[in-house]
């Protein structure tokens, strides 16, 4: 049985299709009210996942409690979710008030009752000048609040989004990803939302599970997922620009543990290793906005390097260079300017620094 | 506008149209005619006297064996044929084809390729097997056997039409269907069938055509009074006795090509479409 | 209660398998059933109904022996040859044609293309009309003063299998146009532009560019033209009834006369299956080259 408190519980859930496995014996607990995002690059089964819990695929391996039930082989409708489509999916040839109350004319509910549901979830949403338009009329932003009001109406513990926000176009999709927030805040469900969205999954979750070929690689709250990543899939997959890896050796002198790369190297008496490491090839990373641009030698690493490519984005600078043989890149604030092919001292402290064994890309 | 290029461009056309309309023309101005007139003059030549008697023959009078009542009664043998056929091949074939696209169950995809190789089987391959269930079940020679052949004959290209144009919805749509709690009936009929029209008229356009043209399963199951019009105006143009009739005969088969020219002047592109399909069928 | 076992993989989408029992009894007992039923029934010596007494490749020597059957393969391979190549040829010349972007397209499309409407039996009947010695074209034009003018086609048994592909090209080549037609229009515009900077004169373009990247669908036509003339049968019954003699007949005939004339099952048992043959010389290829390949990438 789940533990009390939680809202979906996955047990040991495993999916092939033929001889291809697509989730592999994967456990997650969602608590109850808890916004999780399912991050990762696609065919990472983070969708396929999604689908599992809404049962929409039949699972090979393992089951799935929703409070506290075992809905393994319960249809959809049984399970108590709704779930929001990435496009939207929402019936042609009905009205939006048609749309939000089909699955309720098909469970046979009362009309008043119907009404009832319709008109409070158009109200959270604001979609009550609508209800009587067909889709096609209605913007993207509009179709995405319906489709989210679908699952409202349904009146159901567990919210399932599947790239909700994909198909809108940048601006509406920070818009639409606040009104989510907001909504989590008010209605308190549990909310599982899948996104290949960095930012989102950021900024919406209470915790993140990163996935990569069917197995959940890290669950965390989003700060711990981004400081301190457990491999270096999770490393390079958060972060815009991605994190700078070097590639070389860790070894021990006299004074302590450092790391070497060609004519790089960083002392890591300030690094905060997982356990007691051994020396051998590893890789070193570190985020590009926690690297500093000519602010003196007071850093525990410090170097010299010929500026490649500067691009200034508005809010913020981006520095391409070169550190040894290796591709760096640093983010420094808009108002510093390196010319290309200037000379520049950068420096940082390794205790922001990650480290990984080169084999396995496991943190150290 | 009258460059070199242009006029042998149109210039082609034209001719090329001219040759495919000529049969079309000499039909219809042959059925006007008189016997004499077509005797002395030459099939070409629009009718002196416009007579409509022709028609009137060949609809009402026109003889098959023994029977005299003319075309009318094949005409409305295809009707009683064509009509049931294409409802039926329309309903198998769409459930089918959603139920192959939504519900993919195992073993599903076997028997659609055999379904589909199946379609490229000569038919005189099956026919006699076939002669030989409809005699078991007792439906040979009856106009219901020869509705369940036009079904049986039609599934293959009507499942493949089917079955790509619901793959081709959004996969999505299905799934909301099935969270708002819809079965397999409820979502066929409730979301799939509303948004399909086109492909519909497409089969429908298909199979009224398919169906009315058909020659050779007519003859085959059917028997001389429940012979559909295709069979009839064979039988009534290549019968050896008696004078021939050209005008009659002429007649006969602009009535017996009526009903498929109007679906093709009326559904224009959508023909072609479904054409374009039904090719596949050979 | 809830459902904690697996359930009856039976069972899970049951309306789906009852929605299918259609397409399975008709693949199994019509298709594959039918076929096999009939390839057995070829090595018996039925006559007037069908019994189980094998006499072996009998039947398939008798049929080889007979000269109707050779007339009727001779027919089809001229027949198939004819309408293979000149279908495909005006087919994609009308296509390329309408393809210049010209006025009135859709009306072009609509004459070319109306014959195929009509059923074989009126396209026959029509054609036979057309090329009647006494009344048609060469009646026609002798009239006219050339009397020694001689277009008689369908009376002519050494060149009557013509006279049918005439109406055969009038009734299908709109068809091939419309899917040469549809190709044209799937290849991407800017490949014009391309070979218009290249300055290469347009027929090489359509022969060099435009072809080889419509090798998809000429195929499919292909493999419908080529499905279409091994059951070609209706055509010829209106138009000459195999005649004169039996310079006409065609496989097709052959098998229908001999179960339902001639009972002599055993015969149409053979020709039929010789047919499926031929059918499937031409099927597994083009199967295996457009399926069977795409396993190996």
């Amino acid at each position: 049985m789940a533990a009390n408190g939680t809202s979906v519980s996955i047990q040991d859930l495993s999916l092939n299709f033929g001889a291809v496995s697509v989730l592999r014996t994967l456990n997650l607990d969602v608590a109850e009210g808890e916004f999780i995002v399912l991050l990762g690059p696609s065919g990472c089964g983070k969708s396929t996942l999604l689908n599992c819990i809404a049962g929409l695929l039949d699972i090979s391996e393992g089951r799935i409690f929703i409070k506290g039930k075992n809905v393994t082989w319960e249809e959809p409708k049984d399970r108590g979710i709704g779930m929001v489509f990435q496009s939207y999916a929402l019936y042609p040839q009905m009205t939006v008030e048609k749309n939000l109350s089909f699955g309720l004319r098909v469970a046979g509910i009362a009309k008043d009752e119907i009404a009832k549901r319709i008109a409070r979830a158009a109200e959270i949403l604001q979609i009550e000048p609508l209800l009587q338009r067909k889709p096609a009329a209605l913007s993207g932003g509009q179709r995405q609040r319906v489709a989210i009001g679908r699952a409202l109406v349904r009146d159901v513990d567990v919210f399932l989004f599947d790239e909700p926000l994909s198909n809108l176009d940048a601006k509406l999709r920070s818009e639409l990803r606040v009104e989510i927030k907001l909504l989590h805040r008010k209605l308190q469900n549990t909310m599982i939302y899948v996104t290949h969205d960095q930012i989102e999954a950021m900024t919406l979750a209470d915790r993140i599970a990163v996935m990569k070929g069917g197995v959940i690689q890290q669950l965390d709250a989003p700060q711990t997922i981004y400081n301190r990543p457990v491999n270096r899939f999770v490393a390079g997959f958060l972060g815009s620009p991605a994190m700078n890896f070097l590639e070389g050796r860790l070894e021990k002198d006299n004074s302590g543990w450092r790391f070497a790369a060609e004519d790089v190297r960083i002392p890591l008496s300030t690094y905060a290793f997982e356990s007691e490491p051994e020396p051998g090839p590893a890789v070193f990373g570190i985020r590009p906005e926690h690297v500093a641009l000519n602010s003196g030698s007071g850093w525990p690493f410090t170097a010299t390097a010929a500026v490649e490519v500067v691009e200034p984005m508005g809010s913020d600078t981006l520095v391409w260079l070169k550190l040894g043989k290796q591709n760096f890149t640093l983010r420094v604030t808009a108002e510093c300017t390196p010319r290309n092919g200037e000379t520049v001292s950068i420096g940082f402290d390794p205790m922001r620094a990650s480290l990984f064994d080169i084999a396995a890309g496991n943190r150290i | 506008m009258f460059s070199r290029r242009n006029i042998f461009l149109y210039g082609t056309l034209v001719v090329v149209a001219l040759y495919y309309l000529l049969p079309l023309y000499v039909m219809v101005v042959t059925s006007l005619k008189g016997m004499p007139e077509i005797r002395l003059g030459n099939i070409f030549s629009p009718p002196l006297e416009i007579t409509f008697e022709p028609w009137v023959k060949a609809w009402s009078q026109a003889c098959t064996g023994l029977n005299c009542d003319g075309l009318s009664r094949g005409f409305w043998n295809s009707v009683r044929i064509t009509v049931p056929s294409v409802i039926l091949s329309i309903a198998i074939a769409s459930v089918n084809g959603y139920a192959l696209a939504n519900w993919r169950f195992k073993g599903a995809d076997t028997f659609f390729v055999i379904l589909i190789v199946g379609a490229f089987i000569p038919y005189q391959v099956m026919i006699y097997p076939i002669v030989i269930i409809l005699r078991e079940i007792g439906l040979y020679g009856s106009l219901s056997g020869l509705v369940i052949v036009h079904s049986i004959f039609g599934m293959p290209i009507l499942t493949l039409l089917f079955r790509n144009y619901f793959t081709s919805m959004p996969e999505e749509l299905f799934r909301a269907a099935r969270v708002d709690g819809a079965g397999f009936w409820g979502i066929y009929l409730r979301i799939m069938l509303p948004m399909s029209l086109p492909i519909f008229v497409v089969a429908i356009i298909l199979q009224v055509t398919g169906i009315w043209n058909d020659f050779l399963f007519g003859v085959v199951y059917t028997r001389p009074d429940t012979y559909p019009m295709t069979v009839q105006l064979n039988n009534i143009v290549n019968s050896v006795q008696g004078v021939k009739e050209y005008n009659v005969n002429m007649a006969a088969t602009i009535l017996t090509g009526l009903v498929p020219l109007i679906v093709y002047f009326i559904s224009g592109k959508l023909f072609v479409r479904g054409i374009a399909a039904g090719a596949v069928k050979g | 209660m809830s459902k904690s076992a697996r359930p009856n993989q039976l069972f899970r989408n049951l309306n789906a398998k009852v929605a299918s029992i259609p397409m399975v009894l008709t693949a199994l007992v019509v298709f594959a059933g039918g076929t096999a039923w009939t390839v057995l029934y070829s090595f018996t010596n039925s006559k007037l109904l069908p019994r189980l007494n094998f006499v072996g490749l009998d039947q398939y020597y008798r049929l080889w022996a007979t000269p109707r059957w050779l007339i009727s393969i001779e027919n089809l391979l001229i027949y198939g040859v004819v309408s293979l190549v000149f279908s495909l040829v005006i087919g994609f010349l009308l296509a390329a044609l309408l393809d210049q972007k010209i006025r009135f397209e859709d009306t072009f499309r609509t004459i070319f293309l109306y014959p195929f409407a009509l059923s074989f039996i009126v396209t026959g009947v029509v054609w036979q009309w057309l090329l009647n010695p006494d009344f048609g074209v060469q009646g026609v034009v002798r009239s006219l003063g050339w009397t020694s003018f001689d277009f008689n086609p369908l009376y002519n048994s050494s060149i009557v299998i013509y006279g049918i592909s005439i109406a055969a090209l009038w009734q299908g080549t709109g068809l091939i146009m419309c899917l040469m037609l549809a190709g044209l229009r799937g290849i991407d515009e800017d490949i014009w532009k391309a070979a218009r900077v290249d300055g290469i004169p347009m027929w090489k373009t359509y022969l060099f560019i435009i072809i080889p990247m419509m090798r998809p669908v000429f195929i499919t036509t292909l493999v419908i033209i080529a499905s279409g003339i091994v059951k070609v049968y209706d055509l010829v019954v209106a138009q000459t009834s195999g005649g004169p003699g039996i310079a006409s007949e065609v496989p097709a005939k052959y098998v229908y006369d001999y179960m339902f004339f001639a009972q002599n099952l055993g015969q149409g048992f053979a020709a039929s299956t010789m047919m499926l043959l031929s059918v499937m010389i031409v099927i597994v290829p083009w199967a295996y080259l457009e399926f069977g390949g795409r396993k190996r990438v």
